[in-house]
């Protein structure tokens, strides 16, 4: 083991199927390449590993995406690392992917990390790979404290964070940590695992907690599932608040903005706008005069004409956004969707190409 | 010589128009930048042998002196305000007011209803009249309506040949006829003694037995009920069918309607009051628009089509208004939108508002077809889609989207508001 391991780490990030709960967006593009805070959700992951020197990154993909592993090639020659696919023949749910990916994660003896592709914190993979090390256990599970644990399945573990339990859906309230989606594994960890359609959570993760051998790594910063419109909005948001504290310099400072504002520096901005908070403009986007967005992303080449309003909107690649129109309520226009001038979009999920010339007052899916 | 009579009603009236009459009389409601009465002012003033109109409601007289006043002076002729001392009906105010009407022993005088909107062909209804002035004591201007939209009015049967009405019916409940009443007349003198003959039968029922309806009062009576329907078939009626276009203003979606229609009309007769040309260059306009010169309204604004900006009304840059109506002094605020509303006066409409309604046109594709008043409600008891209205010194904040409501005035609102009736 390890003879011909250069000496980097390696990391599985499942990416899985379609990425149906981000149409209309995945339908022009892969979910791991639609850009949060105008970088591809996937990059926001590999960037931070590549940083803790991850060498070597397995996407486990149950579909084939040449378009994706076309570019996806490009960024990790940039980053200087190696991208390999695992393709799934039939979707293998959270577990079966690493046994897949096994010949690889066992080449060397270092623990290796396993992220949900949809996941964006701030990634303190430093720190999770020190306190992997530090209890000398199988696992990790980093674990996140939300609000509703109702909704999740809890972490129950004890003040030397090792995992007892998992209870799904909690009635009374017993732990308000859940699993946020990133692990650290070591190898020995492929052994326990079939290669069949197979869920970590239910299947392996129970039995290493039998067995004493699972910790939880309690995440400080923000965490958001971006998996969806809603969430991909209050993702945004987290992910400009923690830049204004960590990285303020990256935050857009021109003239009409308001609060956590990000903006491509090849977009341009009109007069007298009202841009944020917790919006981001990216590359080559136009926004004309008198523009108000709030708490919203407008995608590559979008144009925004003057006089409009939007709150709570994804604007899909070059889209076309007409003048006097108002968008609100968690709307989604998919890539190159042309909305004329004055109309009015209530939680719309519009479809690519598509040409609105009617309001949509009431939330609906325009085909 | 001619006179005009101008019948208003009163205060009890109109109450589809609110919330806007509840703080302007109905009669003085600006379409197309003049109050609605003054529409049919001006048709008067253009019949040259015209010489005196008498606007008959029972309206505090204070409410209308000044408009009186104005108008007196605008046009040079003889306007004067009879106030009934109660709702009198519409032959029951004519009746009251008859020595006011005769003296002077005009040859005709005409009757307008004063919640009718039309292009008034009163030169032409009183050669008509004229022609027939040995038999006919009244002409009645007509106009065709679908089957279906006919029996909310008044309709008669016409002679095709001598145009007299053989039949009249109002508001009938099955299909009588398509073509219905204006509410525009011409009415010889004599129609006095036989106004007086169905007074004085009604008087001493009155005495004998109670009017049967308390309320009322014993010199009631109802043009239409009381004296047309009695006089078809006698020769003493005719009618002028015409195609002008012609609209009952009740609800205040017919506000906008007028508006449209009027502002049309100001392209031929008075293309001075519409702001082409002379308003160009201070903003973009899309005709027909009207903007009182009073009006400050910045460069970057799109007005029209089809848009009444009132007296001292503020509109900041980036605004778009269409369809839609805007009373004196009225503020709108940068980067707003104004759809198929009306804003009330002293009214202040926030940046990036929307502010939009559903009209309620005439269906276009059937001809002849008249404005829909449909009720406030419909049968599940959910307010029907219908234009925005916002009553006197209503506030909408900043960002917030109005549409399809109506909010009372003096109200200051804190939210978006959908399908929604503000107290």
């Amino acid at each position: 083991m390890g003879q011909q391991d250069e000496g980097g780490m390696r990391a599985l990030i499942l990416v899985g199927g379609y990425g149906t709960r981000l149409r209309p967006l995945t339908l022009s593009r892969p979910k791991p390449l639609v850009e949060f805070a105008n970088k591809p959700i996937l990059l926001h992951q590999v960037e931070a590993l590549v940083k803790v020197g991850v060498t070597e990154v397995i996407l486990a993909v149950s579909y084939r995406a040449e378009q994706m592993e076309q570019e996806l090639a490009e960024e990790a020659k940039k980053l200087g690392v190696k991208m390999i696919f695992s393709h799934e023949v039939e979707p293998l749910g959270t577990a079966g992917p690493i046994a897949l990916a096994g010949e690889h994660l066992t080449k060397s003896d270092k623990p290796f990390f396993v992220l949900n592709s949809d996941i964006i914190c701030d990634f303190p993979f430093k720190k999770l790979i020190d306190f992997h090390k530090s209890h000398g256990k199988e696992g990790t599970i980093v674990v996140t404290k939300v609000e509703e644990p109702s909704k999740y399945g809890v972490v129950v573990y004890d003040d030397n964070k090792c995992i007892g339990s998992f209870v799904e859906k909690p009635q009374e309230f017993i732990s308000n940590k859940i699993n946020a989606g990133l692990y650290v594994l070591n190898p020995s960890v492929i052994k326990r695992i079939e290669l069949r359609p197979t869920s970590i959570e239910k299947e392996v993760f129970p039995n290493m907690a039998q067995d004493n051998e699972l910790f939880a790594f309690e995440l400080g910063g923000f965490w958001m599932d971006v998996g969806q419109p809603k969430d991909f909005l209050t993702g945004m948001c987290m992910y400009l608040k923690h830049l204004r504290t960590n990285e303020p310099d990256r935050l857009y400072n021109g003239p009409g903005v308001v609060g956590n504002v990000l903006v491509d520096p090849t977009a341009k901005i009109g007069k007298s706008c009202q841009i944020g908070p917790n919006v981001t403009i990216g590359p080559g986007v136009t926004i004309e005069d008198g523009v108000c967005i709030k708490r919203s992303t407008v995608l590559r080449g979008a144009t925004i004409r003057s006089n409009t309003w939007l709150e709570s909107c994804i604007i899909g690649w070059r889209c076309s956004v007409g003048q006097w129109v108002r968008m609100e309520g968690i709307t989604v226009l998919g890539e190159d969707v042309i909305v004329k001038d004055e109309t009015y979009i209530n939680g719309g999920q519009v479809l690519p190409h598509k040409n609105i010339g009617d309001s949509v007052r009431t939330p609906q899916i325009i085909m | 010589m001619l006179k005009a009579v101008i019948l208003i009603g009163g205060p009890l009236k109109g109450t589809r128009f609110r919330p806007l009459s509840l703080d302007i009389p109905k009669p003085l409601f600006p379409v197309a930048g003049l109050p609605v009465i003054r529409h049919h002012i001006e048709a008067c003033t253009a019949v040259n042998e015209l010489k005196e109109i008498l606007i008959i409601g029972y309206y505090p007289a204070s409410h209308l002196q000044q408009f009186v006043n104005d108008m007196q002076l605008q046009y040079n002729i003889v306007i004067k305000y009879l106030q009934e001392f109660t709702a009198l009906g519409t032959a029951g105010g004519l009746y009251h007011f008859r020595d006011q009407i005769r003296s002077g022993s005009p040859d005709a005088f005409f009757v307008l209803n004063g919640d009718v909107c039309a292009d008034f062909p009163l030169k032409e209804l009183y050669e008509f009249h004229r022609e027939r002035s040995a038999t006919a004591l009244v002409t009645v201007m007509s106009t065709e309506a679908t089957h279906q939209q006919s029996l909310n009015f008044g309709c008669m049967v016409i002679d095709k040949k001598t145009q007299e009405i053989t039949h009249y019916v109002e508001k009938p409940s099955s299909y009588v006829s398509t073509l219905i009443n204006c509410g525009i007349y011409v009415f010889s003198l004599k129609i006095f003694n036989t106004i007086g003959e169905t007074f004085n039968i009604k008087q001493e029922e009155y005495y004998k037995n109670g009017n049967g309806n308390a309320c009322k009062d014993a010199g009631y009576l109802q043009l239409e009920q009381d004296i047309l329907t009695s006089l078809a078939g006698t020769g003493k009626m005719c009618a002028l069918q015409t195609s002008n276009w012609w609209s009952q203003l009740k609800t205040a979606s017919s506000a906008i309607y007028a508006n449209r229609h009027y502002l049309e009309l100001c392209k031929e007769k008075h293309p001075e009051r519409l702001a082409i040309g002379k308003r160009a260059e201070l903003c973009t306009i899309i005709p027909d628009v009207h903007i009182d010169p009073t009006a400050d309204v910045h460069p970057t604004a799109v007005i029209g089509p089809n848009v009444s900006i009132g007296p001292g009304v503020q509109i900041g840059a980036g605004v778009r208004i269409r369809e839609s109506i805007v009373l004196d002094a009225a503020v709108i605020e940068e980067r707003s939108l104004i759809l198929h509303s009306i804003i009330g006066r002293h009214s202040r409409i926030g940046k990036w508002a929307r502010v939009e309604g559903t009209p309620c046109d005439p269906d276009p594709n059937k001809p002849f077809a008249k404005m829909e008043n449909p009720r406030l409600f419909n049968n599940d008891g959910r307010l029907n889609p219908s234009i925005t209205i916002l009553g006197c010194s209503v506030s909408v904040p900043s960002e917030t989207i109005l549409l399809n409501s109506i909010v009372l005035p003096n109200k200051e609102l804190s939210r978006s508001i959908k399908n929604e009736i503000i107290l």
